[in-house]
């Protein structure tokens, strides 16, 4: 038994040393690729204690063996802000493996033209907690972008999130225990369809923020959702923005043009199943003069609402506001404008609502101190143009 | 048990391979084959350890430098033979195609006696190649006879006494390439950070004796085009009170540290927070602003900088903090740097409400 003892020692010192080389082995590996190549990573668990990074190369594919049979584990991470960094760089393909317990984000890829997620998982395991890392997938200031097949759990901010980015589609994934399940910051060109968003506090949000390089997002499409029980409590870290998304939130739309939400459905987003608000909302400073706090041209259409007759989920202030002010009581409504419009853009619609099956609706009024809340939707009866297909340029 | 076998196996096999691909590729694959060691490039005379400049080789130093675990740094620059730089005012200098600068990265044993010794961690270079800067990372061995080439970063246990006696040990961390552009990163170009005029003003203790180093640079005819010294400008000197206000020293503590990567042209320009010197926008300084991508790295704050109040700072939080999934910066330190942040403290005190 002793000797057995000793032997298990010795190889688990071994495999210590064995993962220590196979991050370092990966980094070099990822140094030095040629434009070009292929970098395979086997099968297993592997421990990492640092960031792994890919900087400047094009047409690099990332492969492992499959979700869940790759696994990099960043539990013991005692060096760097994500687990994987990707930047500057042209067509990077990463798919097949799941990303663990990064410290900070779980990936993020930054200042790339043509980013590919397939089949790739991040999650932080156990209950969800604010410890847990703010992003799962994170293209930042990237174009022609694409998520597929992905799964994203466990994320304190977004699971999936796309920002300041250009030409995106986010399709047939999974976001699972987020604060926000899907999120599309600052984007322009997005698509998002045909994902499952489930359990987090809000499904998915499409936000334009001040402050930021790229300005202006616009011309989002969600559609072919299924968006439902997305009523976890909040546990993103206070300052964040998504701290202030209530628990039960299906869509929200926050200060963006041009979207539209179509043909998905929304069950059991016990708070709100599509909002639409300013930024005025969110009660930030604002300082930024070319940032538009309304949102504009917002299609909400053909979409299919069912929600638990209980009354609205979410704290805070915003949860104050619901109970004592507006005391919808059981008949929350599915559909909900804060009301707040810009007095010099009479063009075009603010809001257009139609043929959403079991649909109620509130304009909040919020711009009056909420002091004619309107259940009636007819005002918001019309329809926009459809807006354009989100087309990936290959190069 | 079987099964542990099986894995280790295959782990060891995946470690050769690639380390057998590696050995292939190294020398093809780093354009203008860099030398092995550090002593082959002859930029030091008699022993490499004792960093003692070979002709043409300038020593300089920067008047508020990076904090990197309390590393101290000897810096030197080799310009190409005969050339020389154009001064300019802000940014930093626009070195010539040839131009290499050195930093070597060391721990005193006692920082209290200087002359107890001192153990040379790692020197890093930047050069100017025709095609933009390249940075190399050579690692010095433990005997300390010379730095040898690693592309993909080390780790080490490191222990020395600071300068209130106390035995410090810590895990020092040599950062692989691309971590060196992590930082070294304008527009997604690799491009030095410290050696701009305004750094550069001030004295050096040179072997004949202390100068500024702008005017000794042009005597020797490595800068040209310098302006009266009066017309220049001059970071402040971080811990030096003489130098400048608590603002200004806060300010050149922050560029030095935050600007590489927090200004419009560096990696974090998507968080809008922007600490380069010229930045006067007070949002985009942190004054108010909401964090963008903070995730726990807000540590339960709502603004980057609430006036008057360091202790609602996410701006201090981060700094204050070693955790990697929160701490700023995100790369290059371990430790809290305490003297910068009572400074970044005193200033977020100062400024009125």
């Amino acid at each position: 038994m002793k000797y057995k003892c000793t032997l298990l020692g010795i190889l688990v010192a071994q495999l210590t040393f064995a993962q220590a080389d196979f991050q370092k082995n990966l980094q070099r590996e990822l140094i030095l690729a040629e434009d070009g190549d292929t970098i395979q990573i086997p099968a297993g668990k592997f421990s990492l204690t640092q960031t792994l990074s890919l900087e400047g190369k094009n047409r690099i594919v990332l492969k492992g063996a499959g979700v869940d049979q790759t696994v990099l584990s960043f539990k013991g991470q005692t060096e760097g802000a994500e687990g994987l960094h990707v930047s500057n760089g042209q067509q990077i393909v990463l798919e097949d493996f799941t990303v663990q317990d990064a410290k900070g984000d779980a990936i993020k890829t930054m200042q790339i033209d043509g980013i590919t997620f397939r089949r790739v998982k991040t999650e932080w395991t156990g209950e969800p907690k604010p410890e847990n890392g703010g992003y799962g997938l994170y293209p930042v200031l990237c174009q022609n972008v694409l998520i597929e097949y992905c799964e994203a759990i466990g994320a304190s901010d977004a699971g999936i999130y796309v920002g300041q980015s250009k030409h995106i589609i986010v399709r047939h994934s999974r976001a699972f225990h987020n604060v926000a399940g899907i999120e599309i910051e600052n984007s322009q060109m997005a698509d998002v369809y045909n994902n499952e968003a489930t359990e987090n506090t809000g499904g998915i949000l499409v936000f334009d923020l001040p402050d930021l390089i790229q300005k202006k997002g616009g011309n989002v499409r969600v559609f072919n959702n299924k968006i439902h029980h997305n009523n976890f409590p909040n546990f993103a870290p206070a300052g964040n923005i998504v701290a202030t998304v209530p628990q039960g939130t299906g869509v929200l739309i926050l200060a963006t043009n041009e979207v539209e939400v179509f043909n998905n459905t929304l069950t059991a987003n016990n708070s709100i199943g599509v909002g639409i608000i300013s930024y005025f909302m969110t009660e930030k400073p604002m300082t930024d003069s070319l940032y538009y706090p309304y949102p504009s041209q917002i299609s909400i259409h053909s979409n299919q609402f069912d929600r638990d007759r209980v009354k609205y989920q979410g704290k805070g202030r915003l949860g104050l506001l619901f109970k004592y002010k507006l005391r919808f009581g059981k008949k929350v409504p599915d559909i909900v404008f804060d009301g707040i419009l810009d007095k010099n853009q009479t063009n075009r619609p603010a809001l257009c609502l139609r043929q959403n099956q079991n649909a109620t609706f509130a304009n909040l009024d919020a711009g009056n101190n909420f002091k004619n809340v309107s259940r009636d939707s007819s005002p918001f009866d019309c329809t926009l143009l459809s807006l354009k297909e989100a087309v990936l340029s290959q190069k | 048990m079987k099964k542990l076998w099986i894995l280790f196996g295959s782990l060891l096999s995946i470690g050769l391979l690639s380390f057998h691909s590696v050995f292939e590729q190294t020398s093809e694959l780093l354009p203008a084959a860099p030398k092995e060691k550090l002593s082959d490039y002859g930029f030091f005379e008699g022993l490499p350890a004792a960093q003692k400049p070979a002709e043409g080789v300038v020593p300089y130093r920067l008047n508020t430098p990076l904090f990197t675990d309390y590393a101290e740094k000897l810096r030197f620059v080799k310009f190409p033979d005969g050339q020389s730089v154009a001064y300019a005012a802000e940014q930093v200098l626009d070195f010539p195609v040839g131009t290499t600068l050195i930093k070597t990265f060391y721990f005193p044993l006692d920082a209290r006696s200087p002359e107890k010794g001192r153990r040379l961690i790692e020197t890093r270079l930047l050069i100017h190649e025709p095609k933009g800067w390249k940075a190399l990372e050579y690692v010095w061995n433990e005997e300390q006879t010379d730095a040898f080439l690693e592309v993909a970063g080390d780790t080490k246990e490191l222990s020395w006494v600071d300068r209130s006696g106390q035995t410090r040990t810590q895990t020092y961390s040599i950062p692989n390439l691309n971590q060196c552009k992590g930082c070294h990163n304008s527009n997604e170009k690799l491009t030095p950070i410290g050696p701009s005029s305004r750094q550069l003003n001030g004295l050096f203790a040179y072997e004949e004796g202390a100068e500024n180093q702008l005017i000794y640079w042009q005597k020797k005819g490595l800068l040209i085009s310098l302006p009266a010294l009066s017309e220049v400008p001059k970071a402040a000197v971080w811990d030096d009170t003489t130098t400048g206000t608590v603002a200004e020293r806060a300010r050149e503590w922050l560029a030095i540290n935050c600007a590489h990567c927090h200004r419009p042209e560096g990696p974090a320009r998507t968080s809008g927070l922007f600490l380069q010197t010229e930045e006067t926008n007070p949002t985009h300084i942190g004054i108010k602003k909401t964090p963008v991508a903070a995730g726990r790295g807000s540590g339960g704050r709502l603004y980057d900088i609430v006036p008057g109040h360091p202790e609602q700072s996410i701006l201090v939080y981060r700094l204050e903090s070693s955790d990697p999934g929160e701490m700023m910066p995100e790369l290059g330190r371990k430790l809290v740097h305490q003297e910068g942040i009572a400074l970044i403290k005193e200033w977020i005190r100062s400024i009125p409400e």
